[in-house]
């Protein structure tokens, strides 16, 4: 059975219609890659996943649950598919330490001692153990984003979203971002990301999904889907993303 | 008749203790009321805002000399109850800073950012623990100048509690000024007083503020 199965979602903010029927499978382990253009539904289609928006037709499960934005177990469904946003939003009068632990300390009661002992155990994942008694705003761009994924692996998610988490970093530290989730992924964790990084959904995705005006418009293995592009509108997404 | 003496001095400065307990009434009762107003006001439910914003709008709509009449003179007469100028007083000091510290607070409140309670919201964490540890410590750095900022206002307020016969710094200054037919020489010590209660607080509201701007 699916990780997450999407079946036939709409969605609507006001009279446009940002998702017209959208049904998408991901398999426990999978690297999904949604691509397509601005306004296309991706980042809506990701959001509905973690329950932050609510859908408005179909269905979505995860792990054969029905998500709902007023489902009554939403808080342990939100530690078990963590989300990194394209802007961090890390805690910013918060150490890294307590950015990471907070949740872990709320929610789960750890105590003090295994709460340093597991920031500094994801921070070690993503390159930033030195950095565990930093401020965010002592960081870069890109070490605020590995900071930020550390901080939803310490929930030990299943699934993990990633919404254009590079989108808004200086070329220069886009890499070491890219680099933590080609680790994850190497790891089998199950990811779907939207993303504008192509070289990164070339070669670690296992699926691509190109979404065009709300509909999931050609889906495949990387390797198939960029040669064979069947579609016109797949064909010149490609050609202007080159 | 007697001229102005260090016993007169003496006794301005312990009417100040009175004004002092009132800002305590007014900061220890409204304070409370004001997160909850704050609360209110951000809330998602429309008739918690709606029933904020009606007493806001009523009470920020009148003067605090108007309130201080209404819960001391209006009382007895609308709702047959009497009040000690005390009890009036502070209760009139309560709703007008509720009012106005709630709308500073709410304010600082949503001068964080939506994206703040999304994240906490995506780690799992309760609703209330979002407030308490992701969006209240952010809010009270924005709040703490203009909050302070109010309190120098709230001090200088309690001077309208001489209109009710409450014995407060400025009914003293009226007392002695009375007594001692020199009320120029009297109120210009009343108000030095005033100014020297005032004058650290004004100045550590600009040092919060050029310090929490400075600040991430």
């Amino acid at each position: 059975m699916a990780l997450v199965d999407i079946r036939n979602v709409t969605k609507s903010y006001g009279s446009t219609q940002v998702l017209k029927g959208v049904s998408l499978d991901i398999k426990e382990g999978e690297i999904v890659t949604i691509i397509g253009k601005s306004g296309s539904g991706k980042s809506t289609l990701l959001r509905c996943i973690n329950a932050l928006e609510r859908i408005d037709g179909g269905e979505i499960t995860v792990e054969g649950q029905t998500v709902r934005t007023d489902m009554p177990n939403l808080r342990d469904f939100r530690q078990r598919v963590g989300i990194v946003f394209q802007a961090f939003n890390l805690f910013p009068h918060m150490t890294v330490e307590r950015n990471i632990t907070l949740a872990p300390v709320l929610n789960k009661r750890i105590a003090k001692a295994e709460g340093r002992a597991l920031a500094l155990d994801v921070l070690e994942r993503v390159g930033l153990a030195d950095k565990i008694d930093a401020y965010p705003a002592q960081l870069s761009g890109g070490q605020q984003q590995r900071v930020a994924i550390a901080r939803c692996l310490a929930m030990r998610p299943h699934l993990m979203l990633f919404d254009e988490v590079t989108s808004a970093l200086d070329p220069e530290l886009v890499g070491e971002v890219l680099k933590v989730m080609e680790d994850m992924a190497r790891q089998g964790m199950t990811m779907v990301l939207v993303t504008h990084e192509m070289g990164f959904a070339r070669n670690a995705a296992s699926k691509i999904v190109f979404m065009h005006q709300g509909r999931v418009w050609e889906e495949g293995p990387p390797a198939d889907l960029f040669a064979n592009p069947r579609t016109p509108e797949l064909q010149s997404f490609i050609a202007s993303v080159r | 008749m007697r001229s102005f003496s260090l016993p007169d001095f003496l006794s301005l400065l312990s009417a100040l203790q009175w004004t002092a307990v009132l800002v305590v009434i007014a900061l220890g009762f409204g304070a409370p009321l004001a997160l909850a107003l704050a609360l209110m006001r951000t809330s998602a439910s429309r008739a918690l805002r709606w029933t904020a914003t009606a007493f806001l709008q009523l009470v920020q709509g009148v003067p605090l000399l108007g309130l201080l009449m209404f819960f001391y003179f209006g009382m007895p007469v609308f709702l047959g109850i009497e009040m000690p100028p005390l009890v009036a007083v502070g209760i009139a000091m309560t709703v007008y800073t509720a009012s106005f510290l709630g709308e500073i607070w709410r304010g600082g409140i949503e001068a964080v950012k939506h994206e703040q309670w999304e994240a906490a919201a995506c780690l799992g964490l309760s609703t209330w623990h979002q407030f308490r540890y992701v969006i209240a410590p952010q809010a009270f750095r924005m709040a703490l100048p203009p909050t302070v900022g109010f309190l120098v206002q709230l001090i200088k307020g309690t001077s309208l509690a001489s209109i009710v016969g409450f014995v407060e710094l400025a009914r003293a200054g009226q007392l002695v000024s009375a007594a001692t037919f020199q009320p120029l020489l009297v109120y210009s010590i009343v108000a030095a007083i005033y100014f020297a209660a005032c004058l650290p607080l004004t100045l550590w509201a600009h040092s919060l503020e050029v310090r929490l701007n400075g600040a991430r």
